[in-house]
């Protein structure tokens, strides 16, 4: 079985944020290596502070990188001139997290959509109105609505057009950061089936970055879990959610509470105090799965079952993989 | 606020715009009836050389008015520029115009109006350019601060991540939301201007004569100030009046446009 070739390979990405006033730089991205094939997502997932919108941004090259690459359609984002960076935006597109600020306040939902189809001129200028009374169809919101301010729309409603704004150009992937995490429960599965059945229809690659666990499974094709700045865990996101590997991936999956008031009780009460994931962070000797990536030059990346991929760092003291 | 201030303000442009066709009188005609009180032609008297004081007032309020915007609206101008630069490229850019700007900055304004004045020769331009460079530091800063943070506001990422280029972020994605506080201020900076603008002319550092003009109207009137007070207290309240207007003005912008609730 051949898969098609990727549209996004990410590969060594790393992102080091400078020394400040007697800290050492800190390394909120280390080795990320990932590939996105055309109309798939990936669902990134991890704690706050795990470096997995950094990831995101660092991806779309609105942060430094300061190692690895991004290939999108076969180019390299960290190596390109700024004016082919910009034109290459137009196959990639930003979901920011938080619809109330990612919206200029007083620019109208028309000139919002209109900008990127100017920039990239996609469409001819007498077009524009037409495209922008498109988009708003696509997204499930009135055209008629498109000279009102961002203002005067919800939540849910804006962050229809920040997906709008995204789709103008028709790009062939998109970040979305959290996308729903600023939205109230309902209207939070209304932007995740809106996601989906336009992707369905656009063939869209998506790098889905979210904390919620369950809203992820219902998105992601694949599953990334970071923690600390690296990948600890890479499959299918059955392979993830079923039979996690990492001790990591466990406890997040054990972390998201049961409906069911007795049943959560009885896990707090089994509960361990959280393991501690930094405690073993040998560079030599033999890693968990017995193999000394120093000595033999390897990743430390393990493939335990096709496509599954598990880290053997941030292996807690005494926890072994299972085997079999 | 604003209403009382906006009605001040439509006075004193009244003043700038019609100027000589609503004086009673020739500013610069002279009569034998001189340092004379109110009466029916002449509401506010006349001067030491028999001039109507009303109409001094209206066309030297013009002079200084029109001094004044030009010179703000030049160090505005200004301090747009250097602000958002300063503020939106950052780094050294932001470094060095900084700096430069301090040195302006460090001198008292009448200090440096005065030698900017004396070396260039008191002339209506070279007053109008010193008044711009002494207030761009200020203005400059006040528009450097906000881009600051605005620059860092998602909608600023979201536009870039678009495509949309540096230059046009800065101008349409930041300039905008950064207005309010560069109105209030360069309010403040009118009225700052107003008792700028007449204390150098005041000190003979103005336009030269025959133009009137209030500072000069004041100097000329302080020799005779006992004998005909109102000649004093024209002017004087003329640029009371003209700062108050842009004080208050100020503060209605202020609240209107609801900067910080600090």
């Amino acid at each position: 079985m051949s898969a098609p070739p990727p549209l996004l390979e990410v590969r060594d990405l790393g992102v080091t944020f400078p020394a400040r006033r007697g800290r050492p730089p800190v390394r909120a991205v280390d080795g990320v290596s990932f590939d996105i094939a055309p109309g798939q997502t990936l669902g990134l997932v991890g704690e706050s502070g795990s470096g997995k919108t950094t990831t995101g941004r660092a991806i779309l090259q609105l942060q430094p990188v300061s190692a690895g690459t991004v290939r999108l359609l076969g180019r390299d984002l960290t190596s390109l001139p700024a004016a082919e960076l910009r034109a290459m935006r137009r196959h990639m597109q930003f979901v920011l997290q938080n619809p109330y600020s990612s919206l200029h306040p007083r620019m109208t939902v028309a000139q919002i959509l209109a900008e990127p189809l100017r920039i990239h001129a996609t469409v001819p200028r007498a077009a524009v109105d037409e495209r922008v009374a498109e988009l708003m169809t696509l997204v499930g919101l009135d055209p008629a609505m498109t000279r009102r301010y961002p203002h005067e729309f919800s939540g849910g409603q804006r962050q229809r057009i920040v997906i709008a704004r995204a789709l103008a150009v028709n790009p062939d992937f998109v970040v979305c950061d959290e996308p729903v995490s600023a939205l109230d429960v309902r209207t939070q599965a209304q932007i995740v089936d809106l996601l989906q059945s336009l992707q369905a229809k656009l063939r869209l690659s998506l790098l889905f970055i979210a904390h919620d666990l369950a809203v992820v499974r219902a998105v992601a094709h694949r599953v990334a879990v970071m923690y600390g700045g690296r990948i600890v865990e890479l499959g299918d996101a059955a392979q993830v959610y079923d039979t996690p590997a990492h001790p990591y991936t466990r406890n997040l999956l054990d972390a998201v509470p049961v409906p069911d008031p007795a049943r959560q009780r009885a896990r707090l009460a089994e509960a361990t105090v959280d393991p501690d994931f930094r405690g073993r962070e040998a560079d030599t000797g033999a890693c968990v799965f017995g193999i000394d990536h120093a000595a033999t030059g390897t990743a430390p990346w393990h493939e335990i079952a096709p496509g599954h991929f598990v880290s053997c760092r941030f292996w807690p003291r005494g926890v072994t993989p299972a085997r079999g | 606020m604003v209403a009382i201030g906006a009605a001040m303000l439509a006075l004193l442009l009244l003043v700038v715009v019609a100027g000589p066709s609503i004086a009673p009188f020739n500013a610069a005609k002279t009569s034998a009836n001189s340092l004379a009180g109110p009466d029916a032609t002449h509401w506010l008297g006349t001067d030491s050389i028999g001039r109507d004081l009303l109409s001094r007032l209206i066309v030297g309020g013009r002079g200084t008015l029109t001094i004044t915007f030009v010179a703000v609206a030049l160090a505005l101008a200004a301090g747009l520029v250097l602000g958002l630069v300063s503020g939106y490229v950052g780094g050294k850019v932001d470094l060095v115009i900084m700096r430069l700007l301090d040195v302006v900055f460090a001198f008292p304004v009448f200090l440096l109006a005065i030698a900017v004045v004396a070396a260039l020769g008191p002339t209506i331009r070279n007053l109008i350019i010193t008044i711009a460079i002494v207030y761009t530091p200020t203005l400059a800063r006040v528009v450097r601060g906000p881009v600051l943070s605005v620059k860092r506001w998602d909608h600023v990422e979201a536009a870039r991540s678009v495509g949309v280029g540096e230059f046009r972020i800065a101008v349409v994605h930041v300039l905008p939301l950064v207005i309010s506080p560069i109105l209030v201020q360069t309010s403040l900076t009118l009225a700052n201007t107003i008792f700028t603008v007449t204390a150098l002319s005041f000190l003979g550092l103005g336009p030269p004569p025959p133009d009137p003009n209030w500072g000069s109207m004041l100097a000329e009137a302080r020799q005779f100030m006992e004998l005909a007070p109102l000649t004093v207290i024209g002017p004087a309240v003329a640029i009371v009046f003209a700062s108050l207007t842009f004080i208050v003005l100020a503060n209605g912008l202020r609240e209107v446009l609801d900067v910080g609730n600090r």
